[in-house]
């Protein structure tokens, strides 16, 4: 029998739940808003009613459909999620550096951060790139930096990561022709490339061409990467961007799921088997402040992925049917005031995400919204990771909240409002449509607006911003700041013009010719990526590659929201 | 007697994609009863000054998240001088170092909002600043 003292008045009535409430009712409630990151309303407890989960059909075990629990049978105990940081900034021989301190750091893959002229399709030298030359990540204008970037890195043995979407076929290319020159097969390669243009029209914003030629790319690099390169990732499927750009984890979950299905639809009708080139599609989440909200949405993302491909497309193949997925902790959610707290929202996110099952995972730096990281900085951020890994236990037990009435009840939300959002997409005519509409554009506007406007009203908190805010905190807050050394853009600049000097005239001019050939020839009539692997050995540049797309594809025109 | 309104030009200069402050800002500003026109993306100086003089706004918002401030702020303001405009009041915010903040601001190139600025402080700090110049100037405020 319970030793609890009887309440002092005790409500009528035998259900233990209605007493509850009326206890709950007449209790004093601190004054906030009870409600999720994303502005979900949440009860103040989950019961049995709230989760009726049918245990086979809606969960499963680890490694098995709809893989709600996890896509590996034996998760974290088989291996570690891979701690991969971005990194990447300056000259390519910077970059190579910091690729190499953080290998001799434990670290277990690479992940390449692009410059915005590298992300736009422009050379270093333009005149549109001046000033932007390596100063949010690392300056790839031709084979030869790539060449660079990877020196001393064996690249049959580390996998890479290249986040970069408009031109991203053009960069693949240069990493294979680089392996090729290193004397290794593309057969052997391992990455991904994040090759995610819809979400660049939605969100993100570096794009090359208009949606359907850059749809064409795609489906290009998956039937060239499924011949020839066939252990790399030729998608990363995104909604960190879109998280970033301002969206609630809902429209997260639901705009990156309805990208994934329109890159499945268009390599069907492209005329790829769909098991040839789903099981190389993987996704990429934010993880957020939200603990339970972000455990929740990557659950549901497991299994919604996995309902789409096995019931909506007809996938056969098991490896089809899983999403995998990388993540990043929120970048958003670090302060400029108190930057050392930034340390402890990103273990809270990082957390959040080995609990939701991720297959790899950054964590941001304390002075990111200063700079790009210092070395210290990225050294505790990767440690936060180690920590987790080895000292907290979590990693042992796969998708351990399982089962826990609130869990189940909001991972259900979740899947339901993402299937509210496909049926809008739908009657939308599609997520291009969509796209030229500025759509999703309003909708992620409009979320960002109405956070904004909850912090300035308090209803939701921020530590060091609007709560607990130190005296001259708008001082220059004492900690180290990265800058870029203005010779790095020199260097990448008087690298790229010896490219060209030195370089067999003729032969890069026959290959850019090929290329626009192939652009004319049309979808299915040639392949552009194999064009591009010949003109990166020929040192045709990005700049170069990327004009000849423009010119035979025209530039995409941002649809106006505002 | 209607109230003259306060004409902004927000504008995201060079290759940077990141327009959530920006459009954040943007429709704050509106809010608070400013005319408000947006640029758009990967805008060159050049543009958004031609922008400025078509529009001919009173203000000029830039954000800069590419690490490119120091090349851009000084260059908008070039091109807005060149073009008979010098006299906007240049804003601006994005991820930018504190030290080049001091900088920035020690010239005369902008006024700065750093992350975690709350958006009415940047609609106060507009309104005050234009009341203050149109009152010098003797205009109809």
């Amino acid at each position: 029998m319970s030793t609890r003292t009887t309440p002092k008045n005790p409500p009528v009535g035998n259900d233990p739940r209605a007493r509850w409430e009326a206890l709950f009712e007449k209790s004093k409630k601190r004054d906030v808003e009870f409600t999720t990151l994303s502005g979900e309303e949440l009860a103040p407890i989950y019961g049995p009613e709230d989760a009726r989960v049918d245990y086979d059909a809606d969960l499963g075990w680890p490694g098995q459909f709809p893989f709600t629990r996890g896509v590996h049978p034996s998760m974290y105990r088989g291996r570690l999620w891979t701690m991969r940081q971005f990194a990447g900034f300056g000259s390519a021989r910077e970059t190579n550096e910091r690729f190499k301190f953080l290998l001799d750091h434990g670290q277990t893959g690479l992940s390449v951060a692009f410059d915005f002229p590298t992300l736009m399709g422009h050379d270093a030298d333009e005149p549109i790139s001046a000033g932007e030359v390596g100063q949010v990540g690392v300056a790839i204008s031709s084979l030869r930096d790539m060449e660079i970037l990877m020196d001393g890195i064996p690249m049959d043995r580390v996998s890479t990561s290249m986040t970069i979407n408009g031109p991203a076929p053009i960069l693949l290319a240069f990493y294979i022709a680089c392996a090729q020159k290193q004397g290794v097969d593309p057969g052997v390669l391992q990455g991904t490339v994040q090759n995610d243009i819809l979400k660049e029209y939605q969100a993100q914003h570096a794009w090359l061409v208009a949606p359907e030629p850059a749809l064409r790319m795609i489906t290009d690099v998956m039937s060239y990467c499924t011949a020839n390169v066939p252990k790399w990732n030729t998608i990363s499927i995104s909604g960190y961007h879109i998280r970033e750009a301002g969206s609630t984890a809902a429209q997260e979950l639901a705009f990156t799921l309805a990208n994934g299905m329109e890159y499945v639809r268009r390599g069907v009708a492209a005329g790829l088997d769909v098991d040839a080139f789903a099981p190389r599609l993987s996704f990429f989440f934010d993880s957020h402040q939200d603990f339970f909200e972000e455990i929740c949405k990557f659950r549901a993302a497991r299994r919604i992925w996995a309902r789409k491909m096995k019931d909506g497309f007809g996938a056969k193949d098991p490896r089809s049917w899983m999403c995998r997925f990388h993540t990043q902790t929120a970048g958003v959610s670090l302060t400029a005031q108190q930057p050392e707290n930034n340390i402890v929202r990103t273990a809270f996110e990082a957390l959040a995400a080995v609990l939701g099952g991720t297959q790899s995972l950054h964590t941001n730096s304390m002075d990111e919204t200063l700079s790009l990281p210092t070395e210290k900085a990225v050294k505790i951020a990767l440690r936060t990771q180690q920590i987790l890994a080895q000292e907290t236990e979590v990693a042992h037990v796969a998708d351990p909240l399982a089962g826990s009435y609130f869990i189940e009840a909001q991972t259900d939300r979740l899947e339901q409002q993402a299937e509210e959002y496909f049926s809008e997409i739908e009657q939308r005519g599609g997520v291009v449509p969509s796209i030229l509409a500025g759509y999703f554009q309003s909708e992620i506007h409009r979320s960002a607006v109405r956070y904004q406007r909850a912090v300035e009203e308090k209803s939701k908190k921020v530590v060091g911003v609007n709560c607990y805010v130190d005296p001259g905190d708008d001082k220059s807050p004492e900690i180290d700041i990265h800058r870029i050394d203005p010779q790095s853009e020199r260097e990448t600049v008087a690298g790229l013009q010896a490219v060209r000097a030195e370089r067999d005239a003729a032969r890069a001019t026959a290959e850019l010719d090929s290329i626009r050939a192939a652009c004319r020839a049309g979808a299915g009539g040639a392949n552009l990526l194999e064009r591009f692997v010949a003109a990166a050995h020929a040192y045709c540049t990005l700049g170069e590659i990327s004009q000849v797309l423009r010119e035979e594809f025209g530039e995409y025109k941002e649809p106006r929201i505002l | 007697m209607a109230e003259r309104r306060i004409r902004v030009l927000v504008g995201k200069p060079g290759l940077d994609g990141h327009d959530r402050g920006a459009k954040t800002v943007a429709s704050v500003l509106r809010d608070h009863g400013m005319e408000v026109i947006y640029t758009g993306l990967h805008k060159t100086p050049e543009m958004i000054a031609e922008i400025a003089v078509q529009e001919d706004v009173d203000v000029v918002g830039l954000s800069i998240l590419s690490g490119a401030h120091l090349a851009l702020f000084p260059r908008v303001r070039d091109e807005l001088s060149a073009r008979g405009m010098g006299h906007v009041l240049l804003v601006g915010g994005g991820i930018i170092p504190q030290d080049d903040v001091e900088t920035l601001e020690q010239e005369g190139y902008a006024k700065l909002f750093g992350p975690g600025t709350r958006t009415d402080d940047i609609a106060d700090y507009i309104k005050a600043e234009m009341t203050n110049r149109w009152a010098q100037e003797g205009a109809d405020v």
